[in-house]
């Protein structure tokens, strides 16, 4: 196992810039999701440490080596695609073994060694099998197979799961969970799913246009979510993003938007210096809203715009007056009928605040 | 349940029709008189030309004589021949090339592979007659850029045409003919998922395990299909016709030109046409081994 750095990766294809300038380590051992939309740059920058593409400018490290321009298979890597990769004219064994095929490693030998991790991936009884005689999830797991039948520093997942239906990828995942512990690999995963991300990785790097917009544990991303693309990526369902004024009077914060009532939000430095351009944005999380009682001072209101239910929970939106939707997750059996006024409560504690730039501001107990 | 038909049968047979007619007059029909002009002495000129006789298999034990089946100008000779030039031009010369060059052009880059494939498709796309003179042209003894060439660099030029003149038609079609296997063999790389190559360059293989490993084997079908057609294309071939005539004393005379002469300048049509028809057998004959080849299933491994 090693640690993997990026030193200002760039990457451009012909005008187009996939990464611009990308920074930063990963330490030996850690589990590392690049997270983000299709297009953010998260495929390429796996596949620059990879060593399928090669950087613009820049370094790569693996371990402290310098592997910029080094072949794939001159890095210590396993990499798991997204198609899976599996030869459809070899059977299951021959697939899992092809990289000590090629290592020159005997019949035997190497086929003994298929059959040891196909065991451990619960895939030991199909490995005659042709890869279109077994399921998604077998494919899957074959794939992953293939990846740790060698000894690698770093393994790399592309989007592993997303061929998957949602039950098996549930249960894919956990077991890449388990695996992870298992053996403490360092491992660097792309996907866009950010459940996935949210489950699997010891950080995660939220990425949009080819940058890195925040490198956080999960569970940092999600409490203190660096920015509003972030807050509206990660969270199912995302973050309740409200646009809302913003003024400064008798030494406290004020901030207005149609449907919303909010008790002024003490000022600090940071919420004053934002609060300058009057404009603001206001989130919070849709478990953190709930239907309003009569004491509560921080309200969103609106008609009804949609009632899920979902089993455990309702998914509940209104409409405010501007149009803006806000959604909460209600832990209520409450019928509520469409087209009635809502009022949904959130505690103050639960605010998060963004300037008008999109970054959000230091709440008052931080630093 | 009732058949989705676009077109109503009859107006299907009215479409038909046209085709039919045309593949029956200029396909089926002389596909069985060759059949059964091959059983008669018919000439162009003579008594038998208006009135020629049955003669069995006459024609046939004509051509396989053992006493003169080997000897230069007759049909075991070109037999023989032509199966060299087969074998060396079109399965070596041809689809060996051209898999080679379709295999190169998958890592060169894009300008480097469009230069390469313009190059190549040239040789391909110029008419026949064309390049039967421009390589006539180029061979020539006294005049011919070859020649020019290998004096320029101090070395003896050669009467190409006279002395080696088998080669040169095996060089001649394979140079005329490479572009096609080519062109096949990249389409069918093209087909390959990336990730199937990425996979095998993250576990380390080399590019020529990546051909045997992966390439190849899924691109069985493609191959068999290009062997097919450049080997019956190859067969009847007419083209070195227009470099060597056939000779300098039939050295040349592939069967394509062995059945020409036989028929149009010896003016033996049965003969000519017993000649057809065992061509048409050995032609049959190679399509069937192909086939078999193609429909094999991948051997499973223990």
């Amino acid at each position: 196992m090693a640690s993997v750095e990026f030193q200002n990766i760039s990457k451009t294809f012909g005008a187009f810039v996939a990464v611009p300038d990308i920074s930063f380590q990963i330490a030996d051992g850690e589990f590392i999701c690049l997270l983000g939309p299709s297009g953010c740059g998260k495929t390429t920058s796996l596949r620059m440490i990879a060593g399928l593409e090669t950087p613009s400018s820049g370094r790569v490290m693996i371990g402290g080596r310098d592997v910029t321009y080094l072949h794939p298979k001159d890095r210590g890597i396993s990499m798991v695609f997204q198609d899976y990769a599996l030869y459809p004219h070899m059977n299951i064994a021959d697939n899992i073994a092809y990289p000590l095929k090629v290592r020159g490693e005997a019949e035997t030998k190497r086929h003994a060694r298929a059959k040891d991790v196909a065991d451990v991936l619960k895939i030991g009884d199909l490995l005659k099998r042709l890869p279109s005689q077994i399921s998604g999830g077998q494919q899957q797991r074959t794939s992953l197979a293939r990846a740790l039948v060698y000894p690698s520093e770093v393994y790399l997942f592309d989007e592993p799961l997303s061929n998957l239906d949602a039950k098996l990828r549930l249960e894919a995942r956990g077991f890449l969970n388990h695996l992870q512990r298992d053996m403490g690999m360092t491992a660097v995963y792309v996907t866009h799913d950010q459940a996935e991300a949210m489950a699997l990785a010891t950080r995660i790097a939220v990425m949009d246009k080819g940058r890195i917009v925040q490198f956080a544990p999960p569970i940092e991303i999600y409490r203190r979510p660096a920015t509003t693309f972030v807050a509206n990526f990660v969270g199912n369902p995302p973050m309740n993003l409200v646009p809302v004024e913003a003024s400064v009077g008798d030494g406290a914060l004020h901030l207005r938007a149609d449907g919303l009532q909010v008790a002024p939000i003490e000022l600090t430095d940071a919420v004053a210096k934002a609060a300058r351009s009057g404009k603001m944005t206001l989130g919070v999380r849709p478990e953190h809203l709930r239907i309003a009682g009569a004491t509560d001072h921080n309200i969103l209101s609106g008609e009804l715009f949609a009632n899920e239910n979902m089993g455990p929970e309702s998914l509940v939106t209104l409409e405010r007056g501007d149009n803006g939707r806000v959604t909460a997750r209600i832990f209520t059996d409450d019928e509520i009928k469409v087209g009635t006024s809502v009022h949904l409560a959130f505690d103050a504690r639960h605010v998060t605040l963004f300037d008008d730039t999109g970054a959000r501001i230091p709440a008052a107990d931080e630093r | 349940m009732k058949k989705f038909s676009l077109l109503s049968t009859r107006a299907g047979a009215l479409f038909l029709a046209p085709a039919t007619a045309l593949v029956g007059v200029f396909v089926i029909v002389p596909f069985f008189w060759v059949i059964f002009v091959s059983f008669t002495n018919r000439t162009l000129l003579g008594r038998t030309a208006v009135d020629p006789d049955f003669v069995g298999l006459q024609n046939y034990f004509a051509l396989f004589n053992p006493a003169t089946f080997f000897t230069r100008g007759q049909f075991g000779f070109s037999l023989i021949l032509t199966i060299q030039f087969v074998l060396l031009s079109a399965l070596i010369g041809q689809a060996l090339l051209g898999l080679l060059l379709a295999w190169l052009s998958q890592t060169v880059t894009p300008t480097l592979k469009s230069f390469l494939q313009t190059a190549v498709i040239a040789a391909w796309i110029l008419p026949e007659v064309v390049i039967g003179f421009a390589w006539f042209a180029f061979l020539d003894y006294d005049n011919g850029t070859l020649n020019m060439i290998l004096r320029g660099l101090g070395l003896p030029p050669g009467d190409w045409l006279l002395q080696q003149p088998f080669w040169v038609i095996v060089f001649f079609n394979t140079w005329r003919g490479a572009a096609f296997s080519m062109m096949l063999f990249n389409s069918a790389f093209q087909s390959i998922p990336p990730s199937y190559f990425q996979a095998a360059d993250v576990a380390g293989a080399t590019s020529w395990q990546k051909l045997r490993d992966i390439a190849l084997p899924l691109i069985r079908g493609h191959v068999v299909t290009d062997l097919i057609l450049i080997t019956m294309w190859t067969f009847n071939v007419f083209t070195p016709f227009l470099l060597t005539h056939g000779g300098p004393s039939y050295r040349t005379e592939i069967l394509s030109i062995y059945t020409y002469r036989i028929a149009f300048k010896d003016f033996e049509f049965g003969k000519g046409a017993a000649v057809g028809v065992v061509i048409m057998l050995i032609n049959l004959a190679f399509a069937l081994v192909y086939l078999r080849l193609a429909h094999k299933k991948p051997v499973e491994a223990e």
